[in-house]
């Protein structure tokens, strides 16, 4: 049997621009090399401008996309106000931690403007939530490795929106055609100060 | 103190369990293996222009966490007639176990030899490439374990990149990457050598859109576009950098230019 | 400590046993190394961390407070590190406030190895501890399993032996402050270039009996160089085949925030299916 990660596949990745961030992810879910469906999101959204992406295991990205949505709510009636980027990012990591020794099989990606200053914030972690916090992108799911070689190449800092968008859809795009568990089409939220903007791409349904 | 090793790979992570699972085994069975490969890192690639083909590697040999040197090639010209290869026409490239690289491409190159004694001529590429598979495929069952690929010009004097598998399936194609960061340097050659996934801006809406057109690049483009695939990828893969060897055949000989990347 | 929550651990030993290998975790193949010399202890680490063969992240920190007079370098998992010195940290906090003392090395050095060695290597914290205390200057080495080690110049991780070299040859009693972060930035150096689990920048940490200084990137000398072309692509590269566009107002207000858009397209073209 193959690891639990690349069981469903899928792909996730997330950038920084000037003044704004990108996250996008693929729409496939397999079961091994069977397609069973081509719309399921990756990306959650948590606050105004509080994103997660989450690839792995198809059954924990619904438990912890759930999970993290009931903890999000609890957050908000018990400090009435929203919760910011970095704080969700360390209840991601607290999370995940608590399950060091049965963790969840997913890589989480967290993307958002910080409220107050509207500067730009991505995260990534691993299965037991050590938080690797990246000043360019990000990238988790079967096709990493393909993301890190066009994300390594493609991005350079201070992307505007319109740019970073077109830099953030071809990595993901690329990346994914080189991935046989990734694909069958994106979704990319660009995410700026007073906006969000989510695009359906078109990509290969093979 | 001295009572585990240092060394990551041999001290994971650290799991609740064991690392590796015990499938069907029965109890107190102990299997004896014979491991005669070692991947020794380092990566591989090789577009074809018009006139002219560039085979590329890095220079880096590793085994496990060490560098075993920071400056052995991938990249050979192969065919000529002495043991410099001053009158070469063709460049081979091998990634994966070192030893078997060398082995496999001073084979080819004492086959290329043979080749010019008995016929009176140099081999031309898409022989060498049918030929190299068959050498490759005598050993199906004991392989060489490396990713060769075969650069040169073929009979119309364009540019001819041939890719094998350790076992001999070949394809002649566009560009290539091989080795430790293929998966990292592929997809970005899709998108800049083919223009996959690329548009012409306002040329339709959604489906309608069109593709943006194939052109065959320049040499200084494939240059450029090697060696920012090459410093991508050692930024990334811990087994590459230290130095970039890159090969250019054209018409007038093949010029080799070794360019410095990251040694850390 | 709240403990660790196991609900998911027979569900992934079941699957371990039928043959699923196991998650990879973020691992700071690494180099730490830490020196005493007259007038305090300085440690060091690189900023690699790796997943695999791949660079997870390029310059992440090794460096761990745990007080002010305290810091601590973690090699090994990178999430134990973490959250092993965080708590420890907490604990020892508490100590000292209960107490009213500053916190030892010692004591801190033993919260750790009692923490580690109750999971028996499960939590693979490799850990350099440092610090200085109305005791005087102290520097530890925490192995996973709970052992420890109390010596003048100490490395550890996958650079270690590289970092060693350079401890046996150059290491000398009495060293000044400058000597020992100069002789402490060798060892991290020679880790990053010939230990692949190595790399990055170095970080460097000071402590004395008055102040601990951080010195976050203390050295870089591995800036990436300028690429050779710019890869930005015109606006219109990518097929877009819907887009919507939400503003802030229209979904403060919302507790939950739910994508019905998603199941009924409104007028937008819908997604290519193979029929």
């Amino acid at each position: 049997m193959s690891s639990p990660f690349s069981i469903n596949g899928g792909a996730c990745v997330a950038m920084v621009g000037k003044d704004c961030v990108a996250i996008a992810c693929d729409l496939r879910l397999g079961l091994q090399a069977l397609t069973v469906s081509n719309n399921f999101p990756k990306i959650f959204q948590y606050g105004d401008n509080v994103f997660l992406g989450l690839t792995g295991l198809a059954t924990d990205v619904n438990t912890v996309s759930d999970l993290f949505r009931w903890k999000v709510n609890m957050y908000r009636l018990r400090e009435e106000r929203q919760i910011a980027p970095r704080t969700f990012a360390n209840l991601v990591s607290s999370s995940l931690y608590e399950k060091r020794f049965g963790p969840y099989f997913v890589s989480p990606v967290v993307a958002g403007l910080d409220p107050k200053t509207g500067r730009p914030f991505i995260c990534g972690f691993d299965s037991i939530g050590c938080i690797d916090f990246a000043k360019d992108f990000i990238v988790s799911g079967t096709a990493s490795e393909q993301l890190f070689g066009m994300c390594e190449s493609l991005w350079e800092p201070d992307l505007d929106a319109d740019a970073l968008f077109e830099t953030i859809s071809q990595s993901l795009l690329n990346a994914v055609d080189r991935d046989a568990l990734s694909g069958w089409g994106a979704h990319v939220y660009i995410i700026e100060k007073d906006k969000v903007t989510k695009r359906l791409l078109k990509g290969r349904q093979d | 103190m001295s009572m585990f090793s240092q060394n990551p790979l041999m001290n994971g992570p650290n799991y609740s369990f064991s690392e590796t699972p015990r499938v069907g085994a029965p109890e107190g069975a102990r299997e004896h293996r014979f491991d005669p490969y070692t991947d020794n890192g380092g990566s591989t690639l090789a577009i074809a222009g018009a006139d002219f083909t560039i085979m590329a590697g890095d220079t880096r040999l590793t085994s496990g966490y060490s560098i075993n040197s920071r400056f052995h090639r991938k990249v050979f010209k192969i065919g000529g007639t002495t043991t410099d290869q001053h009158d070469a026409h063709l460049v081979l490239s091998v990634v994966g176990f070192a030893a078997d690289g060398e082995a496999l491409m001073e084979r080819v190159d004492a086959m290329c030899k043979m080749y010019r004694y008995r016929h009176g001529r140099p081999i031309s590429v898409k022989a060498c490439a049918q030929r190299l598979s068959t050498i490759l495929y005598n050993k199906r069952f004991f392989p060489y374990y490396a990713y060769a690929i075969l650069g040169g010009l073929d009979e119309e004097g364009k540019g001819a990149v041939y890719s094998y598998d350790p076992v001999g399936s070949y394809e002649r194609e566009q560009c290539r990457a091989g080795g430790a960061a293929a998966s990292l340097i592929m997809p970005f050659l899709d998108n800049q050598v083919n223009f996959k996934n690329q548009f012409i801006p306002g040329s339709g809406e959604g489906h309608a859109l069109q593709e943006r057109e194939r052109r065959p690049l320049t040499r200084q483009e494939v240059e450029v576009l090697v060696k920012d695939a090459f410093d991508g990828a050692v930024e990334r893969h811990i087994e590459v950098g230290d130095g970039l060897q890159m090969m250019v055949i054209t018409n007038k000989g093949i010029e080799e230019i070794i360019l410095p990347l990251k040694r850390d | 400590m709240p403990g660790f929550d196991f609900s998911n651990y027979n569900r992934n030993a079941a699957l371990h046993a039928r043959g699923v290998p196991l998650p990879k975790a973020t691992s700071t193949g690494t180099t730490i190394v830490g020196c005493i010399y007259d007038g305090g202890v300085v440690i060091a680490a690189d900023t690699r961390a790796t997943s695999g063969p791949i660079v997870a992240d390029k310059n992440c920190e090794k460096l761990h407070y745990i007080s002010s007079n305290i810091w601590c370098a973690g090699a090994g998992t990178a999430a134990d590190t973490e959250f092993t010195t965080s708590l420890i940290s907490s604990q020892l906090e508490l100590h000292s406030l209960s107490t009213g003392r500053k916190p030892r090395v010692v004591t801190c050095m033993t919260l750790l190895k009692q923490h580690l060695f109750r999971y028996q290597g499960h939590i693979g914290a490799y850990l350099v501890v440092a610090g200085v205390d109305p005791t005087g200057t102290h520097l530890f080495t925490v192995h996973a399993h709970g052992s420890t080690d109390k010596l003048p110049y100490v490395t550890m991780g996958s650079g270690s032996l590289a970092a060693m070299s350079v401890f046996e040859t150059q290491w000398k009693a009495h060293l000044t402050q400058d000597e020992a972060v100069k002789l402490c930035a060798d060892a991290i150096e020679s880790g990053i270039w010939n230990d692949l689990g190595s790399g990055s920048n170095v970080d460097v940490a000071i402590i004395t009996p008055e102040k601990t200084i951080l010195k976050r990137n203390y050295i870089k000398p591995n800036e990436r160089t300028q690429k050779l072309k710019s890869y930005v692509f015109p606006k219109g590269t990518t097929a877009v085949l819907n887009e919507k566009i939400i503003r802030k107002q229209d979904i403060g207000n919302f507790v939950t925030i739910h994508d019905l858009a998603e199941e009924a397209p409104a007028g937008g073209d819908k997604m290519e299916v193979d029929t």
